[in-house]
């Protein structure tokens, strides 16, 4: 019985010398030409237009190399050179207010008992619906010149570091708060409970369990608010009076004085402190995986009515300063000439008579909004799926996957510049493209690709990787098991990406700004335009036409998953 | 761990000896990690076998270089006649079943198991005989509407095996398919997949760390460690008489003593001397000595006081552990011996009436003790 089948190691062996190629199947193929393609499209939309700026800065007007003539003269100049300290005390104070306002906001809607919870957050969240600009309009109408509220600045004016302060602040309050409120509802309960049977008291609770557990969140928040507020144009250009800053610096340059190298300049100096947030938000990241790959008992908050009512008289002054910004623009928009006719009318809504772009300008946002929804979703998701899923070549999934990392350490405003340089070129085969919708597509999914492709990875990764084993050893071909496996699982993912795009897209200004041509102008630049030319209320109109339409998309987007979900839980709930 | 209860692998050995799978020379390196090292391993046409050690050892890096999932870095893979080294796995023959089911979890019962045959473009009404044919065979005909994460882990497991033998694969892979699973599910699994086993004859190979899994359901196990093969053999082989220490230890319990030889057929332990076969090892290598709990017998300690009888020792109960249908006891031997456990039925505790620091003979049986030379 003693059956000895292990065969004895020959050294004369010949086939284990050599290595093992296993053939490439169709399959392969496919999903390889698919990981080329991708990385060709990034490398064309992302990297050649980057390098292009890059280039710019070191040429004068007519090309030639002239090394680090034109960085010389921007340091020396001395308006410009004011514009980083402006910038960086701007995007500083505002991360700091933010940060202190949304952690306690985040905090009373995750580990309290307050009431009005779920109603407190979407309010909070109305600013995602509109461009940057609604806020300083709105500002505008409280404390400008013929502002209501004028009187309470004591005699301080808007139109500068205060305005656009004030505005960052509301615009960029939902971004810091959704993380936050990530970062808080991952709480571990069994901490507290051991803290509490230690007899800790609460406030030192606070600073040794809660405040830990959201550092990175935290970090994190600081980081993107920086960010945000630095690379914004849209707030300062209205808001900001003379008060300069690099962004608007860039616009003026280019579009202003069509000074295109020092333009390329700027544009790096603003990619700077981008670059480096990201790098250090990538670094912040990484630690949080660690933090939280314990398995965890969720966190249940207790009652506590001082704590509670003194949150809830907070959140309530947020909130109504919220709804006061948004109600101001509403109601601007629809008086007939402000401070004199405070009659009501829509007089302010017939674009067709005023110069930035008309009803036309909105409907074009619109198509910008669903092509990038519709041909942004599947592209990100086509190319998430190669990352995670490609067999056997991770160099080329790694080279896909940095390339999607991009364009989020690159500004808007940047991108717009580099788009410029890059599609305007003689030389360049795609220039066609300069002047049409297809940039602003390609502009606009580029500029949130990110995000977008971290969400379907994150997706992706729910799936259980030995599908595609079992796929394989079932001899289904691997789009089979897309179709009917990897894309109905992931779809509510899919379909919050193509939202996400769709609102960007729809209030999006800094990199559109420079690529829109008379036929394609747009309804977020329309505001800007108008706005420039002194048309406050029609600005405010045609924000609030992006917030209208924005909503609207939101509650469908709403409907929809719920129906999908209600459609497909018996699979997913049970 | 209780008792190891080995299957009767006599009464359902194969018969046909003919290779189906044939792994030459294989090694995998992970960067600079060998995972697999120079193995080779021959298969039977319709044969159980199961992978074992413990987890890093290569099992499953071997099991899915089989499958083509992760190819090996070098040798070669023979299945059936044909060389498959280099083949795409969708170009293999073979159906997998994995620890976590990995069933599609937007798709019915049904349809899972149909997933491979629809690939066939077989007729509606023959997949619907086929899908309905396999899931009477592994027991839930009445659950084919259901959706995966509407059934228990045992369920899905099930639904996961007859989606891998749909398509009639001549291999069937399983990784660790019963880890998941609860004791009592785990147990009856293991009966169900080896008669589903008897009644296919489908050439099948189990990775598994847990060794009662190894020992009741495989006609041979694969003892693995450091990607490298320790002992291939039949259960009883494997567990009666292990090729090392490795072995010994890791399939059930082994109590290990130092000693050296004095003389053929004598190991000295200690002051005592223990007789048993030393095969043609030298005098005077160090060795190490190797006996089974339920192979050390247990009597009162007066029966020492008859003729020194061979191989018996005093020995001091240290401490009691009731395990159900026996007891473990440590004991303390004489010098040398250091801690050994004995297994001795709860009857028998109390017909000698053992307690903590009751004294008793304890004896080694010849016939049941191996050596193995310690590695100088």
């Amino acid at each position: 019985m003693s059956s000895v089948a292990a065969l004895p190691v020959s050294s004369t062996s010949i086939s284990g010398a050599s290595a093992v190629r296993i053939r490439i199947s169709r399959d392969d193929i496919a999903l390889r030409s698919g990981l080329l393609l991708l990385i060709t499209l990034l490398v064309v939309a992302v990297v050649f237009p980057l390098y292009t700026l890059l280039s710019k800065s070191f040429e004068d007007m007519d090309g030639e190399f002239v090394g680090l003539q034109n960085f010389r003269e921007y340091f020396e100049t001395p308006a410009l050179f004011t514009s980083i300290t402006n910038s960086l005390g701007v995007a500083i104070s505002v991360a700091i207010i933010v940060l202190v306002l949304a952690f306690v906001y985040a905090y009373a809607l995750t580990r309290t008992k307050m009431p009005l919870r779920g109603l407190f957050r979407g309010i909070a969240l109305i600013p995602i619906l509109a461009p940057s600009l609604l806020a300083a309009i709105s500002l505008i109408y409280w404390f400008g010149n013929q502002g209501v509220l004028k009187s309470w600045l004591f005699g301080a004016s808007i139109y500068g570091p205060i305005g656009v302060i004030m505005a960052s602040c509301f615009w960029v309050f939902p971004h810091a708060l959704m993380i936050l409120i990530t970062a808080l509802s991952t709480a571990d309960a069994r901490l507290y409970e051991a803290a509490e049977a230690l007899r800790t008291p609460k406030w030192r609770v606070f600073w040794t369990v809660t405040l830990p557990g959201a550092k990175y969140g935290i970090l994190s928040t600081g980081f993107i608010v920086f960010t945000l507020v630095i690379t914004d144009f849209g707030v300062p250009k209205v808001i900001g009076g003379r008060f300069n800053v690099l962004a608007t610096d860039v616009y003026k340059q280019v579009v202003g004085q069509q000074n295109f190298e020092m333009g390329a300049v700027v544009s790096l100096v603003l990619l700077l402190p981008a670059v480096v947030a990201f790098i250090a938000d990538r670094w912040v990241q990484r630690k949080q995986v660690a933090l939280l790959s314990a398995r965890a008992v969720p966190f249940q908050p207790k009652a506590d009515p001082l704590r509670d009512w003194l949150l809830f008289a907070f959140c309530s002054i947020i909130a109504f300063i919220f709804i006061a910004m948004l109600a101001m623009a509403a109601y601007a928009s629809f008086v007939t000439f402000w401070p004199y006719n405070l009659s009501l009318s829509l007089k302010n809504y017939d674009f067709d008579v005023m110069d930035g772009g008309g009803w036309e300008a909105y409907y074009n946002s619109i198509r910008l909004a669903i092509y990038c929804a519709v041909f942004g979703s599947g592209l990100i998701f086509l190319g998430s799926y190669l990352v995670e899923k490609a067999r056997g070549v991770t160099w080329l999934r790694t080279i896909l996957h940095l390339g999607a990392m991009l364009p989020l350490a690159v500004p808007g405003l940047v991108l717009g510049i580099a788009y410029i340089f890059f599609f305007n070129h003689p030389d360049n085969p795609f220039g066609f493209l300069y002047g049409t919708m297809g940039i602003l597509v390609i502009c606009t999914i580029v500029h949130f690709y990110t995000v977008s492709h971290l969400t379907c990875i994150t997706a992706l990764k729910q799936l259980d990787p030995e599908f595609e084993a079992v796929a394989l050893s079932l001899k289904t071909p691997v789009w089979r098991t897309f179709r009917k496996v990897t894309l109905p699982v992931c779809l509510p993912a899919l379909l919050d990406v193509a939202s996400y795009l769709f609102l960007n897209a729809m209030t999006t200004v800094s990199a559109v700004v420079f690529l829109y041509s008379p036929e394609t102008m747009l309804a977020s630049v329309a505001v800007l335009n108008m706005d420039d030319a002194g048309d406050i209320a029609p600005a405010a109109a045609m924000a609030l036409m992006i917030v209208y339409t924005s909503a609207c998309f939101r509650i469908m987007h709403a409907l929809l998953s719920r129906y999908l979900k209600r459609r497909t839980q018996v699979w997913r709930n049970q | 761990m209780g008792r190891i209860f080995v299957r009767p692998s006599l009464l359902t050995m194969p018969e046909s000896k003919q290779a189906y799978l044939q792994i030459e020379n294989l090694t995998k390196y992970f960067g600079e990690f060998v995972a697999v090292r120079e193995l080779s391993l021959q298969i039977n046409d319709g044969e159980f076998i199961c992978f074992l050690g413990p987890s890093g050892c290569g099992k499953t890096t071997l099991l899915r270089a089989i499958a083509g999932l992760d190819p090996q870095s070098s040798g070669s893979i023979i299945q059936d006649g044909k060389n498959i080294s280099n083949l795409p796995p969708s170009e293999r023959d073979f159906g997998i079943v994995f620890q976590s089911y990995a069933l599609f979890p937007n798709l019915t019962v049904f349809q899972n198991v149909a997933y491979g045959l629809e690939n066939q473009r077989l007729p509606k009404e023959e997949i619907r005989k086929r899908v309905v044919e396999l899931l009477e065979l592994v027991g839930m005909p009445e659950h084919t509407d259901k959706y995966p994460a509407q059934l228990s882990g045992g369920e899905q497991q099930r639904v996961a095996l007859s989606r891998a033998l749909a398509t009639s694969p001549g291999l069937l892979l399983l990784d660790e398919p019963l880890s998941a699973l609860d004791a009592r599910v785990r147990a009856a699994l293991r009966q169900e997949i080896r008669a589903l086993h008897e009644r296919l004859g489908v050439t099948t190979i189990l990775v598994t760390h847990d060794q009662e899994e190894a020992l009741s359901m495989a006609d041979r196990i694969v003892v693995m460690n450091h990607g490298s093969i320790e002992q291939v053999g039949t259960p009883e082989e494997i567990y009666g008489t292990p090729a090392s220490p490795f072995v010994a230890d890791f399939i059930g319990v082994m109590n290990f003593m130092q000693g050296e030889i004095t003389s053929s057929g004598t190991v000295r332990i200690g002051e005592n001397s223990i007789n048993c076969e030393t095969t043609n090892l030298q005098v005077g290598r160090k060795v190490r000595l190797t006996v089974r709990p339920e192979d050390i017998l247990c009597s009162a300690d007066s029966a020492s006081d008859q003729a020194e009888s061979v191989n018996s020792f005093a020995v001091k109960v240290d401490s009691l552990e009731f395990l159900g249908s026996f007891c473990r006891l440590i004991l303390s031997g004489p010098e040398g011996f250091g801690k050994l456990k004995a297994d001795i039925s709860t009857h028998q505790v109390h017909e000698l009436k053992v307690t903590q620091d009751s004294r008793l003979t304890a004896e080694f049986p010849s016939r049941n003790l191996r050596i193995f030379p310690e590695s100088s």
